[in-house]
């Protein structure tokens, strides 16, 4: 039994033959039987195989470009229950397919390791350490004192609790995150002083270190505005808005290999490129779906492994891959000919003439489909008109 | 006779123009500005001067001899009284300016450096550039270097001194080619100093040909009318300094010479007023003739126009074939098909000839032997029948089961344009089967569609076997069809296979009008509906699938056995029995019974009769009764939550604020009471035959939603994802109280269209109307903008012979197309269907 499947092996991709083992193992099948639809989709798979020459790659445009004319342009979707929102539909197609540095609406998945996932109370514990805390969260108000040429932060007690900031560690966030300034607890820790560093100042420095101050990030990680613990498949996940995946993987309790953001250039920089690759596909296939459209997952596939296989991000811009082509032409013709051909023409540039548009700009056949073989006949012309 | 391809272009080199070369390739110099003399010739060694090519019918090109098409047109030139730099190479002279000694003109970095950087392998034109420019004395001569500025729009300055371009020029003969060469230029194709114009080709008449108005007068180009500019100051500053006027007012018109040098160029840069028309209107000169969509490269290189092509309004025709399309008559006899004349089909050609090309299937030209194309008439009909002879061609009229490829813009998938059987056809539209309609996205309301004829052999057989109809059902975007049964075709075999019982002889006068001449199928004097069917299918069928609510539908050996016909087993994008129909008995047989499906359900209704009217939205009394009901205590529900929230003892939800959780809560009763009325719309007319409800249930049109939003409620009215939002102070509309938190004054319709809607209703409905409408509007631009970004970024990437996909410069991108190598076209909606191999194994053994 082992052995029929094993014979296909290289013959057929591994998940038609698991497929086909495991139709065959709860269809009962005898080994006759089973022969025979491994035969039957080894034809149909030769005959489904894709032909050489085919040109993919406008398939595979056509095959996002159509459906994206039957897109909603509405923006705003609500992830789970709250104010964690994720721009969808077109926008976020378009700013996927970009590779803009950064997406408008950047959000964290963190999932939690089994021990932390189903208890509820861990989850929020883990989620409160993650959210980037301001001071500003945790103070009743800012007072600018000037008798005493001082800002004071008057800290919220209860707020403090909820948020657990521990006095202490507030000096120690202030050490890295308030350049020009010196910040002092008051003797009955009620309230923070903080004094400019420089020795003469005027009026307006009060105020821009006190709005520098609110800024600060106390507790957490910085750049993480919101958490949001969901419910999702039996176990809590933390919805967070924000991309910095790289310290929130750091944290205790946080399942890395699971935890991801939908900022593909913190998912290339943190965890590879071929991560980013499948953020790319799991992003637009998601895009798509909720829009209720079909397409099939090679042309995603094919897409990202086109923005991805230099082993950088390259959007599908006129700086990303359409302007690092070749081709003088085929970049010209795309956008800002001029630039193009004067560059061109500085440096010599050849146009090799091996790709589309330039051929079709000089009525020549394209080197795709049936333009690609090269066959030549030699018939002897002359002869045969002076036979007759 | 045929033509040959012999030589093909292998590349295109770029470069800058010499300017010794363009005197060697010019056919004149241009001295004048004067266009015409007196009698209205053109003025030797004026901007029109006829070795510059020809633009008038009859008249011979002075350089080449040849005639008006044949010459392509020759370049002339101006010497220019004084040098002037090129506005596209301002920054490649400012890089040489600031990068080579002021004195000696060698590169500022030193030989040492080069040599390091050449070993550390980090010698980019880059690094030279920037090395080069923050160097503060020469390593060559020790000279010290000061910073050189651009000036905008034209002017060099260095210390506050202008550098005039004779300056500039002289500095730039002197870098040596090794030098221009490590800042990323090669010198071969464009030596330093030619980026400054002291020649200034002339472009040919032919691309600025000059027309003559309805007036006799002639109308210049606007690159004419450039060039007549700079000729002029050109002159007019040569004869200043001949005459040795003052500096000042020599040095005036040579600024005026680069800036109308530079308009030439370029008539649209931010500091320089464009040059315009006495009218007023600027000017067209070379940036603008290339640049955007309407520019050379969009609209003449990348897309260009055809012959032997048709366009006219389209009109529905379920009589043809899926893989027709028909042609009127006067189209026909328009648009011809070159036959090449053989031994075989000479006598059959000089028919066509005979009947001319008035009357149908005549021909319109001959093309004789040697190359010449007469025009049939009735004078020259005797006389080419006569003279006709192997290897001549007879361009004849289209007749039916020619090759024409057919399209509708936006041709936004391969769909978009396919390969049609011509079927000639009286009238003036062009007709197409309704069920070809989805792939083309079109409609009848009054859409136009394009037709081509291919001229050569090569392309109507590609044509015919890559384009046509039955190859393009399947859709490479996610292997679903794209064609199949809409519609009344829908309808008519859901009633049919549903309940329905004809007479024998009814039945085989359907039967026979769809084409099917086998009744054996037809047993008895009564039919059932589903015989009926069976009897399109071929005798070895079997199929089992699920209709739309969930019943089973089975087929085995050809015979329809359980379960109806409807929207998911023969319509477009799901149709089950079609794509399982094309899988087994492959294209042709696939689509032709495609075709007899289709036939059979519109000869159904067409005998039936099936019509749709208003009583189909009456409901009955009571549940009328039941409906206002559940509104009233829905009503009353949110009134208790407003009140509630008034109070402040609302309870908030997780993550919300006291407002959003009253407004979900809200909207969540809304959407509960609107169902809810659906339902019970439903249940009212389940039992009732009426046409709405049919349509709905068969799939063909409609669902029930649409039902009862006309029978009893239309529902919320969203905006941005939520009720209607205040537009005034704290309301929605001045007819409301302040503060208003009810149903009605945030947009709820509470009644259906046929009872009307309330003047407030239908103001909230037409809200969301013109919300959907700027939608469409605000979203096509940008979608056909990443289709378009899209096409030409992946337009190159081809699968090769080793299966790899590569693009132009043959680097891989993936190592096997989707990891496993399969089209999707080709597959059954993305997949190879294993459970089906194994079923068919099972049951066939």
């Amino acid at each position: 039994m082992v052995n029929i499947f094993d014979s296909y092996n290289g013959l057929l991709p591994d998940n038609l033959i698991e497929e086909s083992r495991e139709l065959c193992k709860s269809n009962r099948l005898n080994p006759k039987d089973t022969r025979k639809v491994l035969k039957k989709v080894k034809e149909e798979y030769d005959r489904s195989l894709i032909d050489p020459g085919e040109s993919i790659g406008i398939i595979t445009a056509e095959s996002i470009g159509e459906p994206g004319t039957q897109m909603v342009l509405r923006t705003f979707h609500f992830a789970g229950v709250a104010e964690v929102s994720v721009t969808l539909g077109l926008p976020r197609l378009i700013e996927l397919f970009d590779a803009r540095k950064t997406p408008s609406t950047p959000v964290l998945d963190v999932y939690l390791k089994k021990e932390y996932s189903k208890d509820e109370r861990k989850v929020r514990e883990v989620a409160a350490s993650i959210k980037g805390t301001k001071l500003s969260e945790v103070t009743e108000e800012f007072i600018v004192n000037l008798n005493k040429l001082r800002v004071e932060a008057i800290l919220d007690q209860k707020k403090m609790k909820d948020f657990k900031v521990i006095s202490s560690n507030l000096l120690k966030a202030f050490e890295k995150g308030l350049k020009g300034a010196e910040v002092k607890l008051s003797k009955n820790k009620k309230f923070l002083i903080i004094k400019s560093s420089k020795k003469e100042f005027e009026m307006k420095d009060f105020f821009q270190i006190k709005e520098k101050a609110k800024d600060v990030i106390v507790k957490g990680i910085k750049g993480v505005d919101q958490v949001l613990p969901v419910k999702r498949d039996n176990e809590y996940v933390i919805m967070c808005s924000g991309s910095n995946l790289k310290e929130v993987l750091n944290v205790k309790g946080v399942d890395v290999t699971r935890s991801k953001t939908n900022d593909i250039f913190v998912i290339a920089d943190v965890l590879g490129i071929e991560a980013a690759r499948n953020v790319i596909i799991n992003e637009a296939t998601d895009i798509i779906k909720e829009q209720g459209l079909d397409i099939d997952k090679r042309h995603i596939m094919f897409l990202a492994d086109v923005m991805t296989n230099s082993g950088e991000i390259k959007g599908i811009t006129r700086g990303g891959i359409t302007g690092q082509k070749e081709s003088v032409l085929a970049r010209a013709s795309f956008e800002t000919p001029i630039v193009h051909i004067v560059n061109a023409s500085l440096i010599g540039e050849e146009d090799k003439l091996n790709s589309v548009v330039e051929n079709v700009m000089v009525n020549q056949a394209v080197p795709i489909g049936t333009g690609l073989p090269g066959l030549t006949v030699k018939i002897d012309e002359k002869k045969e008109i002076k036979k007759k | 006779m045929v033509e040959y391809i012999y030589k093909k272009l292998d590349k295109i080199t770029f470069g800058v123009l010499d300017p010794k070369f363009i005197r060697k390739m010019s056919a004149a110099k241009i001295v004048t500005p004067e266009v015409y003399d007196k009698e209205g010739y053109p003025v030797d060694g004026g901007l029109m001067d006829v070795r510059l090519g020809v633009i008038d019918p009859g008249l011979k090109c002075k350089t080449c001899t040849g005639r008006l098409k044949e010459c392509m047109g020759h370049f002339g030139y101006i010497e220019l009284a004084r040098p002037v730099v090129h506005i596209k190479y301002l920054k490649p002279i400012l890089i040489f300016l600031n990068a080579t000694c002021g004195k000696c003109n060698r590169i500022l970095v030193s030989k040492e450096k080069i040599e390091s950087l050449k070993e550390k392998k980090k010698l980019t034109k880059k690094k030279i550039f920037a090395d080069a420019k923050s160097a503060k004395e020469c390593p060559h001569c020790k000279a010290k270097q000061d910073v050189i500025k651009l000036e905008k729009p034209t002017s060099f300055v260095q210390n506050e001194i202008r550098l005039g371009p004779i300056e500039i020029r002289s500095r730039l003969e002197k870098i040596p080619d090794d030098d221009a060469k490590l800042l990323g230029f090669n010198p071969n194709y464009a030596r330093p100093e030619w980026l400054i114009l002291e020649v200034l080709p002339i472009a040919p008449v032919t691309i600025r040909p000059s027309i003559t108005l309805e007036s006799g007068e002639r109308s210049e180009d606007d690159l004419t009318h450039k060039l007549g500019d700079i000729v002029r100051i050109n002159q007019r500053l040569f004869e200043n300094i001949n005459a040795g006027a003052p500096e000042i007012i020599v040095e005036d018109l040579w600024d005026l010479l680069q800036y109308h040098v530079t308009t030439y160029f370029d008539n649209g840069i931010a500091q320089i007023p464009p040059a315009r028309h006495r009218s007023g209107q600027a000017l067209k000169t070379i940036t603008e003739r290339i640049k955007n969509k309407e520019g050379r490269f969009r609209h003449n290189l990348s897309g260009k126009r055809v012959n032997f092509s048709a366009r006219t309004v389209i009109s529905p025709d379920p009589k043809i074939k899926f893989n027709e399309v028909g042609i009127p008559r006067v189209i026909a006899e328009e648009l011809t098909v070159p036959e090449k004349v053989t031994e075989w089909n000479i006598e059959w050609l000089k028919d066509f000839i005979k009947k001319g090309p008035e009357s149908y299937p005549g021909a319109n030209y001959v093309i004789l032997l040697d190359g010449k194309k007469k025009k049939i008439t009735d004078d020259t009909k005797e006389q080419l029948i006569e003279t006709l002879q192997i290897g001549c061609i007879v361009e004849r009229h289209l007749m039916d089961g020619d090759v024409a490829i057919f399209n509708r813009q936006p041709s936004l998938h391969r769909m978009s344009i396919m390969c049609h059987k011509v079927k000639v056809i009286p009238g003036r539209s062009f007709r197409l089967h309704p069920g070809v309609a989805n792939p083309y996205n079109a409609d009848f309301d009054g859409d136009e569609m394009n037709l081509h004829i291919p001229q050569t052999v090569e392309a109507r057989s590609e044509a015919d076997i890559l384009m046509q109809v039955k190859s393009q059902i399947i859709t490479p975007k996610n292997g679903l069809n794209v064609v199949g049964c809409a519609d009344d075709a829908i309808t008519g075999n859901y009633l049919l296979t549903k309940e329905m019982k004809l007479s024998r002889n009814e039945a085989i006068d359907i039967l026979y009008n769809v084409g099917v001449r086998d009744f054996k199928k037809i047993k008895n004097q009564e039919v059932d509906g589903k015989e009926v069917f069976s009897s399109i299918l071929p005798d070895d069928f079997d199929f089992v699938s699920k209709t739309k609510s969930g019943e089973s539908v089975i087929i085995k050996k050809g015979n329809l056995q359980e379960g109806f016909i409807d929207k998911v087993t023969i319509g477009e994008e799901n149709g089950t029995l079609i794509r399982s129909l094309y899988a087994q008995y492959g294209d042709d047989q696939g689509l032709d019974l495609l075709n007899k499906i289709f036939k059979l359900g519109v000869e159904v209704l067409l005998r039936k009769g099936f019509t749709m009217s208003i009583s189909d939205t009456d409901i009955p009394k009571d549940v009328q009764s039941k409906n206002d009901s559940l509104i009233k205590t829905t009503y009353e529900k949110i009134e208790d939550h407003v009140e509630k929230y008034k109070k402040g003892k609302l309870q908030t939800l997780p993550g919300k604020s006291v407002e959003e959780t009253l407004e979900s809560m809200i909207l969540k009763l809304l959407n509960n009471l609107r169902d809810k009325i659906g339902e019970n719309v439903f249940d009212s007319v389940v039992s009732s035959e009426n046409s709405t409800v049919l349509m709905a249930r068969s799939g063909a049109k409609g669902n029930l939603l649409n039902l009862s939003q006309m029978s009893a409620c239309v529902g919320q009215q969203a905006l941005g994802g939520g009720r209607v939002k205040n537009g005034y102070k704290s309301r929605t509309l001045p007819v409301f109280e302040k503060d208003d938190l009810s149903p009605i004054s945030k947009g709820f319709v509470a009644r259906g269209y046929k009872n009307g809607l309330k003047p407030v209703e239908y103001f909230f409905h037409a809200m969301t109307g013109r919300d959907s409408l700027m939608d469409t509007a605000l979203r096509t631009p940008k979608s056909g903008y990443l289709y378009r970004r899209l096409a030409n970024a992946l337009q190159d990437l081809k699968i090769e012979y080793d299966h790899t996909v590569r693009d132009a410069n043959k680097k891989i991108v993936q190592f096997k197309y989707g990891d496993d190598g399969v089209d999707v076209s080709k597959s059954e909606g993305g997949i190879i269907n294993i459970k089906r191999i194994v079923e068919e194994v099972k049951t066939h053994g």
